[in-house]
């Protein structure tokens, strides 16, 4: 902001050194309106206004704003979980089984489900078997999830700038042996490899003997997953790299004396923050599934901890999906919406920042 | 007057790696340049693209690394500093861009670009680097309401005056100055010129001009010399070179700058024929020899100097004093 200090002089200058033309051109309207100057695909052009551009677009664009009101949904059902569970009277972990709780029998006569269908009780229903409440497995279930896909996005995003703007920055070996290892994370089979390193690390982490609703599988999941997902990035970020260090005013920065880490962090990251936001937010719906498969699959969050892919893996596991559908459908329509909206939501951030779209 | 900078036998060579073959092919963008720079005076540096000019600018910059060569600072010798050195001598010379645009970081503010220098050289206590920069900002004729402002929101000739301003900030007695006008529109040209000098006046800096325009050159260099090549063909007083030039590039250089008046006399002109000889393959000898507008008119005998290398001096031609 201004300092206090300066008059907020409005007055030209009584210098006639003071150029007319150009004062003339400072009072056109910023870019928006001005047709973008020439520029190579590296030069970002629009700079600044280029977050209020996109801002714009996305506001223009009806998926956009609706994966956006559908993403905060979301967001606020995972954050306000107490406050919903506690609206509803449910916890998450309580099991409430015995006869009071009983929905009917099949035709063999077993007891089927414990209120499997909504109620006003219980507003998703009661899980088969262990009868604890959906709604508010659901709601926390929406925390881990999205914990783990933001953490894992973070990290990934954090560790593919880093070494992919080292990779550019500094070329030659340093550029080689970066460029080598991410082919290699690249083209390693990920399930395959995160299937077997993810019993590994949490016994590693925690020992074999796991205390019931341990955040400890969380955190290996979001180490596992942000170490597997930079490799693209940093290739994106390295090629954005290698041209922006060609600029003048890199050279320019080295010229008055920057120190390597100043050009590095002041003068080049800030100009691939675009391309690496595009990337972040078409990473979270890819760990939020990746979520959802491993702890499907058994290696991710357990049981009692609730996270989507946890309660499809409970509807998976006691073959409770055969008798009772709308057990599997509630986490599966989550994880679809939820997938959706972020992508949609990506796309439309990717169309909003991309200088070679057309500007309207 | 009293010499600043001082550079003798710079050059440059680049590798050239062609396929397979690491032929020790290399590009001598610059060779054997020799010039020097006295305080408060400017040396314009011309010739056409691709001549070697702005590959030693970079080298007096030491953005670069000359092959070889020595550029002396008040005859202490600058082409082998290291860090702390180097940091001190990037105070004494500064640079500005040809490309006001590239110059200058889209994301960063323009207040701030021109406060880098001085936080990168903690040669201003922190509490008065604003102060500082609008002191600048007032001297390059920017308003201090420009502070906050970003690269994109000004025209070319005001994001020149940004980049003025930065490399002003050190208090330099050197500046660089790469074609600082050659993007810019010919209005916005002169002001640009006019506020280098004024600068030149009040502060007594010194610039190296580097331009291919050389009507800004006749009017701003105190001094000036001709690359062709990677090597300079004539150096001396702008007055002398413009008004009598010696050397048959010079001449022809010369001849071809656009005369305003559609009347006047353009038999004079001389035409150059033939390309620019590779850099990677440049003529033995004279380098300009194989596009001389003198040579088909002298005698075998004297032609055959041509091949020679051209002796050292203000003027690199083997037939210069004894006329044409």
């Amino acid at each position: 902001m201004l300092d206090p200090h300066v008059p907020p002089s409005r007055t030209p200058r009584a210098d006639p050194s003071v150029p007319t033309a150009e004062q003339v051109a400072t009072l056109s309207p910023p870019s928006a309106t001005t047709p973008p100057a020439p520029s190579s695909a590296a030069e970002p052009a629009g700079a600044r206004t280029l977050l209020g551009t996109a801002w714009l677009r996305i506001r223009r664009s009806r998926v956009a704003v609706g994966s956006l009101v559908v993403v905060a949904l979301i967001v606020l059902f995972a954050i306000l979980a107490p406050v919903l569970s506690a609206i509803e009277g449910q916890d998450p972990y309580t099991s409430l089984t015995g006869p009071d709780y009983l929905d009917g029998v099949d035709t063999p006569g077993l007891p089927l489900s414990y209120y499997r269908y909504p109620s006003t009780d219980h507003w998703l229903g009661l899980e088969p078997g262990l009868g604890r409440d959906i709604f508010a497995r659901m709601a926390y279930g929406a925390r881990i999830s999205l914990v783990i896909a933001l953490l894992s996005t973070m990290v990934s995003v954090f560790l593919g700038t880093v070494i992919g703007a080292a990779a550019g920055y500094f070329g030659g070996k340093v550029d080689m042996v970066i460029s080598r290892v991410m082919d290699l994370f690249l083209a390693f089979p990920h399930l395959l490899l995160v299937l077997s390193l993810t019993p590994i690390l949490q016994s590693r982490l925690g020992g074999t003997a796991l205390d019931s609703g341990s955040l400890l599988p969380v955190a290996s999941l979001v180490i596992i997953l942000g170490f597997f997902g930079w490799a693209y990035l940093a290739r994106v970020v390295r090629g954005q790299v290698l041209s922006l260090r060609e600029q003048e005013f890199v050279e320019a920065a080295r010229a008055y004396g920057a120190s390597r880490r100043s050009i590095i962090f002041r003068q080049i990251i800030p100009n691939v923050m675009g391309v690496v936001l595009v990337y972040a937010t078409m990473l979270i719906p890819t760990n939020i599934t990746a979520e959802a498969a491993l702890s499907f699959l058994g290696v991710g969050v357990k049981d009692p901890t609730p996270s989507w892919g946890q309660i499809l893996n409970a509807a998976q596991a006691g073959n409770w999906y055969l008798s009772d559908p709308w057990f599997l459908a509630v986490p599966a329509g989550a994880l679809v919406i939820t997938v959706l909206a972020f992508n949609l939501l990506g796309d439309a951030v990717r169309d909003a920042l991309d200088p070679k779209s057309s500007r309207h | 007057m009293t010499q600043l900078l001082e550079v003798t036998d710079l050059t440059k060579h680049f590798p050239v790696r062609s396929g397979a073959f690491r032929s020790g092919v290399g590009v001598k963008a610059v060779d054997r340049v020799s010039f020097s720079v006295d305080a408060g005076q400017t040396l314009g540096l011309v010739g056409e693209s691709g001549c070697g000019k702005s590959t030693t600018g970079r080298m007096l910059m030491r953005l670069l690394q000359p092959t070889s060569g020595s550029i002396r600072l008040d005859g202490r010798e600058i082409s082998e500093l290291r860090r702390s050195d180097l940091q001190e001598y990037r105070r004494q010379v500064q640079m500005v861009f040809q490309n006001p645009s590239s110059s200058l970081n889209p994301r960063q503010s323009v207040g701030s670009a021109i406060a880098a220098p001085l936080l990168a050289q903690r040669i201003t206590p922190r509490g008065g680097v604003k102060a500082a920069v609008r002191d600048l900002m007032d001297r390059v004729g920017l308003r201090p309401d420009h502070y906050n402002r970003f690269p994109h929101e000004f025209s070319g000739g005001q994001k020149q005056r940004v980049g003025i301003a930065r490399a002003l900030a050190l208090n330099p007695r050197l500046i660089i100055c790469d074609e600082p006008v050659s993007a810019l529109d010919v209005s916005v040209q002169a002001q640009v010129i006019n506020l280098l000098e004024d600068i030149q006046r009040d502060t007594g800096v010194a610039y190296v001009f580097i331009a291919h325009d050389l009507s800004v050159v006749k009017h701003f260099a105190h001094r000036v010399a001709v690359m062709y090549l990677g090597r300079i063909m004539e150096h001396g007083e702008t007055r002398e070179v413009f008004d009598t030039p010696r050397h048959p590039y010079t001449q022809a250089l010369l001849s071809a700058v656009p005369k305003a008046d559609p009347a006047a006399d353009r038999s004079g002109r001389i035409r150059l024929t033939g390309d620019l000889p590779s850099p990677t393959d440049p003529p033995s000898g004279c380098v300009f020899r194989s596009r001389c507008q003198l040579r088909p008119r002298l005698d075998p005998e004297r032609a055959a100097l041509c091949a020679d290398s051209v002796p050292g001096g203000t003027i690199a031609c083997h037939h210069h004093t004894t006329g044409m």
